[in-house]
């Protein structure tokens, strides 16, 4: 864990300490469930969104894509009675298939990540409410997926199944941001595209990949999103979701620039932003604020840890002045 | 230009008896724990060129800040048009005259010529409205152009200006502060062979106007060329001082590092006779010159040479080879098969590496560490199921900066903290740990130190008596005559000629890159 993240998850200890505090039913198992629920929820999505964001990339779909997903995933289990593992299969390859397309509009078309997901953004949503017809998709009066139900919306061990999947997922994605081949030229492409070109990386498939990671994770809680909602209307379903993601990731240390950001560092990030939703309820703030407060504490945040590292680097220069490099210039 | 001998002997004769526009005496300059400059004196006269010379950390860089104010010197005193000063203050040195033209250009290459030279300090209209006086400024900027000799209009974009233009730009600028002394720090470090000389002409014309001119080069021969008097720093002392009749190549090298270099000799003798052609390329277009075919074989066990002006094709032609930029046409070859160079991991795969020309930008990543650089071309083979093996790394990179020398306190060292020699150090490092079979170095020796330079001659010089093929592209004549075992000239995107060893000189390497005939 490196200081910022260890910096983080301190103050999250800390604003969760001051919460539970003021209103002691922050702790309330049912007040913990519900958060860790939706930090898993939020989880799967900004660990997606992540790494595209390593590549110097942005994914702007993500809410749009949860939307059209969603009603999908919903329309086909509910409405055409199809088989839910085949609707789960089928999905997730559409989740693959458009971020293979958007990762193939960036790295052959050469267009710009923000341009090529903005389109994306405003394509599936409209998408989703046309194949709705601006209706809402939604289970039929006892309708049952009881396998499906408990694997999404349930629980073992008063443990949130969403929440017990983020952890398999992320120890998963640690390993190959962190540890793999791939992960390490996500970071090469992140820092320096042309240089990693330069070493004879295949640029172009690694960041396709990224995508598709992302489209990948984006369907999955989709599903998840779907299944806890239980019922979509395709205006509003997954708005800002990518937002929330982007954020989480932001937080968590991530560069928009690429090739710096750890995976616990996104995790804890969605954690922070969940606890803040969190407090904003339980604290009594008009949930108008809700918004407000969230990119308060965002700048706030982002200001700390830049301040930080020019403090840092200050007092590198001065230990190096003492220590007598300055005198020998690196060129 | 028309400044003769004459008109050069002669200002030489009035500068010595003219009292030095500056003077530093005794100057020291200690930061904790080094000695940058250490009793350091030296005197500039109006309308002398000196050339100061010294290798990276030999106290130019610290010499440049007491001059330009921005550090001040521990005792010493610096004379400045016969004021003593204890130590400069940057606004002191700008209103007695001392500008800078740095490596780095300070330009906007979106605004003109004129509005560069005159940033912030333009001449305004009458009005509330401060809206730019454009004739005003065009004619306030005309005689400055025509002093440093421009074939260019104010109204030039600065993007469209060779770097040489931009240069003169630079110089301009500085003339119009009334500077009294410039300061060029490496100023032909990038500039090709005839730009150059458009470069030293503007310095002789600076002298005959009675402005003094410090200049800072690592091209030796250039500094031969210009100099009245060099400088030569080693330590942060004065290593030597020599007079115009005994400015040679040699001697500065000796003074510079305390020895004689034996690198031009080394690199010279080749261990074996070439062998066949390893990579052949055939009727190649490049992106530079679409419609000109290129026809180049290199040799197994040869280095050859790739000499000719920048943007003669040099570097589209190596990039083409290396699969980085798309072929127009044409077929390349390694060992007579066919390649298809879709991309850089297409010529990685078949053994062909490019040092590229611009080493920070897409030799290395700043900000990996020396064996996660080493080992990037070539991860796979450092991992196991997928997952990159540290201790597999770190033995390839230890290998390779044991065998280059890299000087660093360790593998895992940030590379962008490295100096340029041990930066272009660990790109080779990267390709040697892969056994390359054709070696591409683009200006594989710009703006290193002398004696990291002849490190990587005698690198090249061991590739290439293991049978590797290495294609050398170089705007250094010195280098490209020194090194090479054969000469290939590019014109406006085409070979135009080849020289054998015996017909080596810089006189035929010029023709052929102007498009002549050699003699």
């Amino acid at each position: 864990m490196s200081k910022k993240d260890l910096g983080l998850l301190i103050l999250i200890l800390v604003v969760g300490t001051v919460v539970a505090i003021i209103n002691p039913r922050f702790l309330l198992p049912i007040n913990l469930a519900n958060t860790s629920n939706l930090i898993g929820l939020f989880g799967i999505l900004s660990i997606g969104q992540a790494f595209v964001i390593i590549t110097g990339g942005i994914e702007l779909s993500v809410g749009s894509v949860v939307a059209l997903l969603g009603t999908l995933f919903i329309d086909f289990i509910a409405v055409r009675g199809m088989d839910w593992p085949l609707a789960f299969v089928l999905i997730i390859a559409l989740g693959a298939v458009i971020g293979l397309v958007h990762g193939w509009l960036i790295t052959r078309l050469k267009l710009q990540p923000f341009v090529v997901t903005l389109c994306g953004l405003l394509i599936y949503r409209g998408v989703a409410r046309f194949y709705t017809a601006d209706g809402t998709a939604g289970f039929g009066f006892g309708q049952n997926f009881p396998d499906l139900e408990f694997l999404t919306a349930g629980r073992s061990y008063g443990v949130p199944n969403s929440f017990i999947a983020l952890i398999v997922i992320s120890i998963v994605m640690w390993v190959v941001l962190h540890r793999s081949v791939f992960g390490r030229y996500l970071y090469a492409i992140g820092k320096n595209e042309e240089a990693a070109k330069y070493s004879g990386i295949r640029t172009g498939r690694v960041v396709m990949a990224a995508y598709v990671i992302c489209g990948v994770l984006t369907a999955l809680s989709a599903i998840y999103f779907a299944m806890y909602t239980r019922s979509i209307s395709p205006a509003s379903h997954g708005q800002f979701y990518e937002l929330y993601a982007i954020a989480a990731a932001v937080l968590g240390g991530f560069s928009l620039r690429g090739g710096e950001g750890s995976l616990i560092g996104v995790i804890l990030g969605t954690v922070l932003l969940q606890e803040l939703q969190n407090l904003v309820n339980l604290l009594g703030i008009p949930s108008s604020l809700n918004f407000a407060v969230m990119g308060g504490v965002i700048l706030i945040g982002v200001l700390v840890d830049q301040q930080w590292g020019v403090f840092r680097a200050r007092r590198l220069m001065l230990d190096a002045t003492r220590k007598g490099v300055a005198g020998a210039p690196a060129e | 230009m028309n400044h003769g001998v004459m008109n050069y002997s002669d200002t030489s004769i009035v500068a010595s008896t003219v009292a030095p526009f500056l003077s530093l005496e005794s100057v020291r300059k200690t930061y904790p724990g080094v000695v940058a400059l250490d009793g350091f004196s030296m005197e500039v006269r109006p309308g002398e060129v000196i050339g100061l010379v010294g290798e990276n950390g030999a106290g130019k860089s610290t010499l440049m800040k007491i001059l330009g104010g921005v550090t001040r010197p521990d005792t010493g005193t610096i004379t400045v048009d016969g004021v003593a000063h204890d130590g400069l203050t940057v606004e002191a040195s700008l209103s007695s005259g001392i500008a800078f033209v740095h490596q780095e250009l300070n330009l906007f290459e979106n605004l003109d010529v004129a509005a560069n030279i005159f940033f912030g300090r333009e001449p305004l209209r009458a009005g509330p409205l401060k809206l730019v006086d454009r004739a005003k400024l065009r004619i306030m900027v005309a005689p400055l152009l025509k002093r440093v000799g421009a074939n260019f209009s104010a109204d030039a974009p600065v993007a469209s200006l060779s770097l040489a233009q931009q240069q003169m730009v630079e110089i301009a600028k500085a003339l119009s502060i009334k500077a009294r002394l410039v300061i060029l720090d490496e100023p032909t470090s990038s500039l090709p062979l005839a730009e150059t000389d458009k470069l030293l002409d503007v310095i002789k014309a600076l002298k005959a106007e009675g402005i003094s001119v410090i200049f800072i080069s690592h091209r030796l021969h250039e500094v031969e060329r210009v100099a009245d008097r060099v400088v030569v720093l080693r330590d942060g002392m004065l290593a030597g001082t020599l007079p115009k009749s005994a400015i040679n190549h040699d001697q500065m090298v000796k003074l510079m590092i305390g020895r004689m270099l034996k690198e031009r000799e080394k690199a010279a003798e080749s261990a074996r006779a070439p062998g066949g052609v390893a990579l052949s390329a055939k009727a190649v277009r490049t992106s530079a010159y679409p419609d000109r075919p290129v026809d180049l074989d290199v040799r197994h066990g040869e280095i050859l040479g790739l000499a000719g002006l920048v943007g003669s094709g040099r570097t589209e032609l190596a990039r083409v080879l290396f699969g980085i930029d798309e072929r127009f046409g044409g077929s390349v070859k390694l060992d007579g098969k066919d390649l298809a160079l879709g991309s850089a991991a297409d010529a990685v795969a078949s053994g062909i590496f490019l040092v590229p020309e611009d080493r920070k930008l897409t030799g290395i990543l700043l900000d990996l560490s020396i064996a996660q650089n080493i080992s990037l071309p070539n991860l796979p083979a450092h991992a196991r199921r997928s997952l990159v093996s540290a201790s597999a790394e770190v033995a390839t990179a230890e290998k390779q900066k044991a065998n280059l020398g890299i000087k660093a306190p360790s593998v895992a060292t940030r590379t962008g903290t490295l100096s340029g020699g041990n930066q272009q150090k660990v790109v080779l490092g990267k390709w040697l740990a892969m056994n390359p079979k054709v070696m591409i170095l683009d200006e594989p020796t710009r703006g290193i130190d002398i004696g990291a330079k002849a490190e990587i001659y005698g690198l090249m010089r061991a590739l290439a008596d293991a049978g590797v093929a290495v294609l050398m592209i170089s705007s250094d004549m010195e280098e490209v005559i020194g090194v090479s075992d054969r000469i290939a000239v590019m014109h406006e995107g085409q070979i135009s000629g080849i020289l054998d060893k015996d017909d080596f000189s810089q006189e035929n390497v010029l023709l052929l890159a102007v498009g002549k005939k050699p003699n």
